[in-house]
């Protein structure tokens, strides 16, 4: 038992936090803590800093850029990244897809890839969900036919985050109509410039465009775009979602926002020299939620620094059901500090009302995706029941 | 950076498990126990002794095994999961704790190796009637003449205050400030009610009516300060025992939603009651971070961060336990309300140490006053 970093931790977490604060330019980070949308070109910027300094796929195999890191290495990389507001690697490039390239591609495919997705040189997407398929991952429809040294897509994606910046796709096709559910399934890369693929946006309950429909009209693919072997894509969707789940309690922005929340709960006066921090159902609305995120931290480094032998740590499911939880509790208690100037969502810059409470609401309406996506927190519930507790 | 116990502190958790267990696996051995005076049983106080376990906290060179804060939390854990009546947390980690704190040389001496030989049982007499977990007393008072102190006024609850043989008692200084003094069983003008408690568990009221009292310690000074901080000492290690005994709970009520059946099927089959189950492992998780990170922060943080920890770990561990507590007799169903059956026995136990010395609204409007005076809570030293 030790609480403290070992001298060598704590010298890397300095390197992080210093090359975060310093290294990633000031308006991008500015519009992280803003919240504000930020550009295409402002996610490839900050990545290929990053990625110019070994920093954006750590958790890829060291031949193709990744650190052989700890995982409390990892860890504490990812908090220093949220505490300076430093947009994290794409997620689709960083954690999912080409994480599966390297385990799962072939050495052609490992070469036409790899360094392009590190650099977000190519931009992708992810093609899972389904209208009919959500956590329901394995009932999806989209099929891929073989037709000579091509495949002919089929069918209907939908919640393509960002899809509207993407070059390329990976998706999950149906390639055995015949076999039980899981096993009929593979994984193809498709050109989002191919003839027959259409993104459509989809306006969300904040009044952004953050998610897409993608629809493919007899979509002719090369059948070398194949990831791994045909009908084996379960195994492979698996490993990246058991990826997706690292890191997915954000408990460095949800501990940074928690900070701006009470620095901005002191600037609501409620009265004569007194502010809503004094007020003692807010301030203690916020300890609490100050402890669960300190005990969530805490288990995220009892995973973390227990998770060396390869194996998840069973509180690990805690992780994502928890801090997306926290995650909306925080934008909750932002929406109530606001009060009436939540509603000015619409206003401009030009409104007397601070941004904050402007962008109050929408991040609050959000944020009710993050116990969705990523396996929804029920999905969680069920993972702890059944394997954890063996019900 | 490190979450893992070490082999010493492995084997140390293999052997009160062994011990409590024998003892107190079979709930009906601990039915039996508690259904007598004392409360817990000599025998297993004896073993716990031999054991080393009710030394663990104080120096080798008064009788104990020199043992931090993590060994502490891993007996109080042990003793948690069975229920175990030995007054391990008030007897060793609190009233001793205080004669470690604040005793002279001479006091530990005596006292501590009487404590880690099982030769005396000691009660920490604090509450008072209409105080409410404060460090300091003011229902009883002491008076100081040429014959030495004395003391006067009630003390009720106190943890095993009837058994006690010796008792350490806090009370107003004629001068301002809280003292410490040491009362042993025999002394006259001394007078102790003793009853049950709802879980299982024993307390008195002792009267003090211008009862001769030996001051702890030389320096008849303010102790606020020492009787803080061996509060906090103690809710770090009740925060363990809850853990245990919330991490028996949620492995029992696992067991019974498999096993109870109901139209035909065992309860598991019902999602209903399986992810209720799974938002108690959450919790339990949760509090278990907080108990491990709290005596981390006890081996070697200032007492502004103890207490700091202290509160925080409370604050969690309650939440924690009344989610736990209540789930499992609700999961349980109508078995859940009998005394005959364990699960509600430690509900009980864990309403009583969320009371004992701070419950989470306490300790919530404690750390709310200082809010703004923080940006965020980093755990790191």
């Amino acid at each position: 038992m030790q609480l403290a970093l070992s001298a060598e931790d704590a010298e890397f977490r300095d390197q992080m936090r210093e090359f975060f604060t310093t290294r990633i330019p000031q308006e991008i980070r500015d519009a992280v803590a803003e919240r504000r949308e930020l550009t295409r070109e402002q996610f490839v910027s900050s990545m290929q800093i990053l990625n110019a300094a070994g920093l954006a796929v750590p958790n890829w195999p060291v031949e193709w850029g990744g650190r052989d890191w700890t995982p409390l290495r990892r860890h504490i990389w990812h908090e220093e990244m949220q505490r300076a507001f430093v947009p994290p690697p794409l997620g689709f490039n960083a954690s999912m897809i080409g994480p599966v390239i390297a385990q799962f591609g072939s050495q052609e495919l490992k070469e036409r890839f790899l360094a392009k997705t590190a650099n977000l040189d190519i931009w992708w997407s992810q093609g899972f969900s389904e209208p009919d398929a959500g956590s329901d991952l394995a009932s999806l429809k989209t099929r891929a036919v073989r037709d000579g040294d091509e495949y002919v897509v089929n069918g209907q994606k939908t919640w393509t985050t960002l899809g509207q910046y993407g070059d390329w796709i990976f998706t999950l096709v149906r390639t055995n109509p015949e076999a039980k559910l899981q096993a009929g399934i593979s994984m193809l890369l498709i050109d989002m410039t191919s003839p027959g693929v259409e993104v459509r946006p989809i306006e969300l309950i904040d009044g952004g465009h953050e998610v897409n429909e993608v629809w493919f009209t007899d979509v002719r693919v090369p059948a070398e775009n194949l990831v791994g072997e045909e009908n084996r894509a379960w195994d492979y969707a698996k490993f990246l979602l058991g990826n997706e789940r690292v890191g997915v309690a954000p408990v460095g922005a949800t501990k940074r926002n928690l900070a701006q929340a009470k620095e901005w709960a002191a600037t609501v006066s409620t009265g004569e020299g007194t502010t809503l921090l004094d007020d003692p159902l807010v301030s203690t609305r916020i300890v609490e939620l100050e402890n669960e995120l300190l005990a969530l931290e805490l288990t995220a480094l009892r995973v973390v620094a227990h998770s060396t032998d390869g194996k998840p740590h069973p509180a690990s499911s805690v992780l994502k059901l928890r801090g997306t939880e926290l995650q909306q509790a925080v934008t909750e208690l932002v929406v109530d500090l606001a009060g009436p100037a939540s509603l000015a969502s619409g206003a401009g810059d030009d409104s007397d009302l601070p941004w904050w409470a402007r962008r109050a609401t929408p991040t609050y309406l959000n944020f009710r995706k993050a116990s969705i996506y990523g396996g929804s927190n029920e999905v969680q519930r069920q993972i702890i029941a059944r394997t954890i507790l063996g019900l | 950076m490190d979450f893992n116990y070490d082999e010493e502190q492995q084997a140390l958790r293999e052997a009160v498990r062994g011990l409590a267990g024998k003892a107190y696996a079979d709930f009906e051995n601990r039915r039996r126990v508690v259904a007598e005076e004392p409360g817990f049983s000599e025998k297993v106080w004896t073993q716990l002794a031999e054991m080393g376990v009710l030394g663990l906290p104080f120096d080798e060179a008064y009788g104990g095994m020199g043992a931090g804060a993590v060994e502490v939390g891993i007996v109080a854990q042990e003793l948690g999961r069975v229920l175990a009546p030995e007054p391990f947390l008030t007897s060793v980690v609190l009233a001793g704790g205080a004669v470690a704190a604040a005793g002279s040389e001479e006091q530990r001496i005596g006292l501590l190796d009487d404590v880690s030989s099982g030769g005396s049982v000691l009660a920490f007499a604090h509450a008072e009637p209409g105080s409410r977990w404060q460090p300091t007393a003011s229902a009883v008072t002491a008076s100081s003449s040429d014959d030495g102190w004395t003391l006067t006024g009630v003390k009720e609850p106190v943890p095993d205050g009837a058994r006690a043989d010796i008792l350490v008692v806090s009370a107003a200084l004629p001068a301002g400030g809280t003292g410490l003094f040491v009362v042993t069983a025999e002394t006259p003008g001394l007078t102790r009610e003793g009853y049950r408690t709802h879980d299982g568990g024993r307390a008195a009221k002792v009267t003090f009516a211008g009862t001769p009292a030996d001051l702890l310690g030389d320096d008849p000074g303010d102790r606020t300060g020492v009787i803080a901080r061996v509060l906090d000492v103690a809710r770090i290690a009740a925060c363990h025992e809850a853990v245990g005994a919330m991490e028996f709970s949620l492995e029992t009520t696992a067991a019974y939603l498999k096993s109870r059946k109901q139209f035909g099927v065992t309860l598991n089959t019902f999602q209903a009651l399986t992810f209720r189950a799974a938002d108690m492992y959450v919790s339990l998780e949760q509090a278990r971070s907080l108990a491990l990170w709290a005596s981390m922060v006890l081996d070697g943080g200032s007492d502004a961060d103890v207490a700091t920890a202290a509160s925080r770990a409370s604050l969690g561990v309650s939440r924690a336990g009344r989610h736990i507590g209540q789930e499992a007799i609700q999961l349980h169903g109508g078995i859940g309300m009998t005394a005959e059956y364990s699960i509600g026995s430690y509900t009980s136990r864990l309403t009583a140490l969320d009371h004992l010395l701070g419950d989470g609204n306490h300790h919530l409007g404690l750390l709310a006053t200082d809010v703004g005076g923080y940006r965020e809570v980093d755990p790191l030293p």
